[in-house]
């Protein structure tokens, strides 16, 4: 490496550093837009004891579900977790930890976690066993509570281009976590479908700015789809 | 008769108006989207991050890429825009989606919502619906009036985890229309060909029932 250029050429390289009990920013909506080769290399190291914050926690034998199969998940921070026979198994079991958070909160606590902002009130869980223990406090008449936003030791994010200095841009839904993911980590690993020159990319288009990327990994995808919903006619 | 899923469907179609923003739930509130009366146009949000959700592809069009909030594959319609989930879910907590659409297990004369977690059962998540719940001015529920052995799903109080409280404004059933207000049911409408006294006998909370209660119509 040299400058800014953040290209690794192997994923060893990309997840170095990642040892146990580590928490991991995980970008992905189901199994649209994971970064996959990221995550086949976290198995391959075989670290436990990890959290991983993420919208849902991939399938039975794809995306993070994966990690499941070695036990090497010890707290989920999710919104939904369906999907996945191992899940339900090691969660009633009491071997997997998660702590259920609606989307749109754990969208923010991203978000805010990597603009340095601690925590934030919202409406979002008012009343539901999602405020316990929970400060609540009064805006215009309106019942809100604290919830802390959120940071990991790596974030994990695929995004479809990437110039050599990170600048990346999204394609489609695949967006959906990974732009506020890239920002929450103190080591942010991205990998793209394709890598490309400084100054190919239109700065009025990159969706994050490459401040926010430490490594970047050019990956190859498989990109399986959970339901495939066709036109009727 | 009551209500099918479609029919329930086409009434809540009846609430949209022209100019809508609408995020529609999965089940029932999904099927909303096939009765978009003609003359109106309508634009639907999905919570992973696109607003103008499209039809179903064609075979040539599937893209793994592009999916709704049910992580069914779409397409994107005319206008459509595509953002972050912390951009969608600005949208939906600041207000500025018109109209949600959802499904329930539970409502309480009080507005309240429950509809994520049954105790004893697996919890799965809430995913977005406490996020829409509480950003939404106007929030259709449709469910059945009552289970299948015939207990009411329209309580005094909700019995199971809530989503959101004092939110649920209106909810359209397989037997009647509803409008939440003042800690009571108010009977607006009844399905073609049930009784008043039906709905009573399904309604567990409040009920408050005018002189004149007319039937849905579903001409077009």
């Amino acid at each position: 490496m040299s400058g800014f250029n953040k290209v690794v050429s192997n994923y060893q390289e990309a997840m170095a550093g990642l040892t146990d009990d580590m928490t991991i920013i995980a970008g992905g909506f189901g199994l649209c837009g994971i970064p996959e080769g990221l995550i086949t290399e976290i198995k391959r190291l075989g670290v436990k004891g990890l959290t991983i914050v993420s919208n849902n926690c991939g399938t039975d034998n794809f995306g993070l579900g994966m990690l499941l199969e070695d036990k090497q998940i010890k707290k989920m921070v999710s919104s939904y977790v369906g999907e996945n026979a191992e899940f339900e198994r090691q969660y009633l079991s009491g071997e997997l930890e998660v702590d259920l958070t609606p989307q749109g909160t754990l969208a923010e606590k991203m978000r805010a976690g990597g603009a340095g902002i601690p925590a934030f009130y919202t409406a979002t869980g008012f009343g539901t066993p999602v405020a316990e223990g929970k400060e609540v406090r009064q805006f215009n008449g309106r019942n809100y509570i604290l919830e802390e936003s959120v940071t990991g030791d790596f974030a994990i994010v695929k995004a479809w281009k990437a110039d050599k200095i990170g600048n990346l841009v999204y394609r489609d839904t695949a967006m959906n976590f990974n732009p506020m993911a890239a920002t929450a980590g103190k080591i942010t690993v991205v990998e793209v479908e394709e890598i490309v020159e400084v100054g190919e990319l239109d700065p009025n288009q990159i969706h994050t700015p490459g401040i926010y990327v430490n490594r970047i990994i050019k990956g190859s995808f498989e990109k399986r789809i959970e339901k495939i919903t066709l036109a009727k006619n | 008769m009551s209500l099918n899923r479609d029919q329930i469907a086409m009434r809540v179609a009846q609430e949209l108006e022209d100019g809508y923003y609408v995020n529609l739930g999965i089940g029932i509130p999904t099927l909303v989207a096939n009765y978009v009366p003609n003359d109106i146009e309508v634009m639907l949000q999905s919570e992973n991050g696109l607003l103008g959700i499209g039809p179903y592809p064609t075979e040539d069009q599937v893209d793994a890429d592009m999916i709704n909030a049910g992580k069914e594959t779409v397409t994107a319609a005319l206008g459509a825009s595509i953002f972050s989930s912390a951009e969608s879910f600005a949208m939906i907590r600041g207000g500025h989606v018109n109209l949600t659409v959802l499904g329930a297990f539970e409502v309480d004369q009080n507005g309240n919502i429950a509809s994520y977690m049954i105790p004893g059962k697996l919890v799965k998540g809430m995913g977005g619906a406490m996020d829409l719940v509480a950003g939404a001015d106007n929030i259709i529920v449709t469910m059945t009036h009552a289970d299948k052995r015939d207990n009411s799903k329209l309580l005094e109080n909700c019995s199971l985890p809530l989503t959101g409280v004092g939110c649920v404004k209106r909810i359209v059933t397989d037997l009647a229309v509803l409008e939440v207000k003042d800690g009571a049911f108010h009977l607006l409408e009844r399905a073609p060909g049930v009784s008043v006294e039906e709905i009573q006998q399904k309604t567990a909370g409040k009920l408050v029932v005018p002189e004149h209660v007319p039937e849905m119509s579903f001409d077009a």
